[in-house]
């Protein structure tokens, strides 16, 4: 199964932390996965985001408006492969 | 004062211990247990040590400024360190406090949830709704233009929408608790409810002007996305754990501002002499008000580096209302924000907006120093 991940945000810090602890948790769970920045508002509205950095996964928002530990992105990521 | 701030901030604890207890124990599964009894276990002593520290630190800042460091107790710099030593931990340890019950506080409210109260609702009462959530809902300035998207795309009005985005920054846990720790409550009370007037005023008034024209096109042509849908499911032991977030991110932000701020403010405290500022702030200085909103809308900082500050000014003579049009100009507006919302707010609306805030702001300035 192809895993699309985004980080939405629009380039604070909190949106590039985020992306690095999303690419460290599919290295700690040696998971391949596409993932892309969504930094224009048109688009981080569209996908439902009202606060940043906000975390989608297979076109699922799953996150928002909070940096979540290494620990809690690869929760997310386990919980989206298995549905 | 002291012994009242202890008195309110035990109450603070007992109710969030018994609201984690009552909550947490009886539903959530063992595992969360223990980690709310880990919490709960770390959290009572070191409320009482909070408690403890908090008491002597008067005492502790005379002994350190004039015994320890043999500082002469009239003289302009013991008089400086002694306010530094007991101001800058004392601020500090009631960020700490309110910064993790707030962070708790905020767990309840999600910008979504804030979004669903907000939806539908008429101006005037969705002014006053809008600035009331404004305070506790999460936000930081990055989110301000997804945030203003998505609102009035599923029907905030624009007015609304706006009291929103005045009160978030305006009346914020970090300036309050410094006007408190430097201040007192009355004035951290009076900042609190004229920001959330001025952000129910202008949002009104920008909604009666009926300013939606100025909005980028493209906004209203977005379609947001459902977001994440259902409620969140979080337990007390998540909470806490929000709350400790918290501390870490938002003092470990400011407090170097703080410490800086208050730096300031003891070397204006010991050296500036008393009434020196009266002729320039004071209240008989009618341009004052008008020129501390001039002067305070560029300028960016924080809440946390420019209310020590503030509040050695109005020891030197500054008038109430001054100082507070001051740092509502400093806090409340900045070209920063400007420059983010410019990408959805055409310039005249932009215009309307800092225009109609500072407005308020010069009011509230006004009107404090003809009662204070």
């Amino acid at each position: 199964m192809n895993l699309d991940i985004r980080v939405a945000g629009p380039g604070c810090r909190n949106c590039q932390e985020l992306e690095s602890r999303v690419i460290k948790a599919l290295e700690d769970l040696r998971v391949e996965a596409t993932v892309v920045k969504v930094t224009d508002f048109k688009d981080i509205a569209s996908l439902g985001i009202l606060a940043t950095p906000g975390l989608i996964i297979n076109g699922k928002a799953v996150l928002q408006g909070k940096l979540p530990s290494v620990g809690i992105v690869k929760g997310l990521i386990l919980e989206a492969m298995r549905s | 004062m002291s012994r009242r701030a202890i008195q309110a901030f035990l109450g603070l604890a007992a109710v969030l211990l018994g609201a984690s207890v009552t909550n947490g124990f009886f539903s959530a599964s063992p595992r969360r247990n223990r980690a709310l009894g880990r919490y709960l276990l770390a959290g009572i002593p070191a409320l009482a040590v909070w408690i403890a520290l908090y008491w002597v630190l008067e005492p502790f800042s005379r002994w350190a400024a004039f015994d320890l460091a043999g500082l002469p107790e009239g003289s302009r710099f013991g008089m400086a360190v002694q306010f530094f030593l007991f101001e800058a931990p004392k601020v500090l340890m009631l960020l700490l406090l309110v910064v993790f019950g707030v962070g708790i506080l905020r767990s309840f409210f999600t910008p979504e949830r804030t979004r669903r109260i907000l939806a539908g609702r008429r101006e005037s009462a969705g002014n006053v709704l809008a600035a009331l959530l404004g305070v506790p809902t999460p936000f930081c300035s990055c989110s301000a233009v997804p945030l203003f998207i998505g609102f009035v795309t599923v029907g905030v009005p624009l007015g609304v929408t706006l009291s929103f985005l005045v009160a978030s920054p305006m009346v914020n846990e970090v300036a309050l608790v410094l006007l408190f720790g430097l201040f007192g409550w009355k004035v951290a009370a009076i900042y609190a409810g004229t920001g959330l007037f001025i952000a129910i005023f202008a949002g009104f008034v920008i909604g009666r002007l009926k300013l939606e024209g100025w909005v980028e096109e493209w906004v209203y042509a977005t379609s947001a996305g459902s977001g994440l849908g259902g409620e969140e499911q979080i337990t007390w032991a998540e909470r806490v754990s929000a709350g400790l977030q918290a501390v870490r991110d938002i003092v470990g932000r400011v407090w170097p501002y703080v410490l800086a701020g208050i730096a300031v403010g003891a070397g204006i405290h010991g050296y500036v002499p008393t009434n020196a500022m009266a002729h320039l702030m004071g209240r008989s200085a009618w341009w004052a008000v008008p020129a501390a909103v001039l002067i305070g809308v560029p300028m960016y900082s924080n809440a946390a580096g420019i209310i020590p500050i503030v509040q050695a000014l109005m020891e030197k003579g500054a008038a109430l209302g001054t100082v507070l049009a001051f740092m509502m100009a400093v806090i409340g507006l900045s070209l920063p924000e400007a420059v983010i919302l410019r990408k959805v707010l055409k310039p005249k609306l932009i215009a309307v907006y800092f225009g109609v805030v500072a407005l308020g702001i010069l009011a509230v300035g006004y009107l404090f120093n003809v009662i204070f």
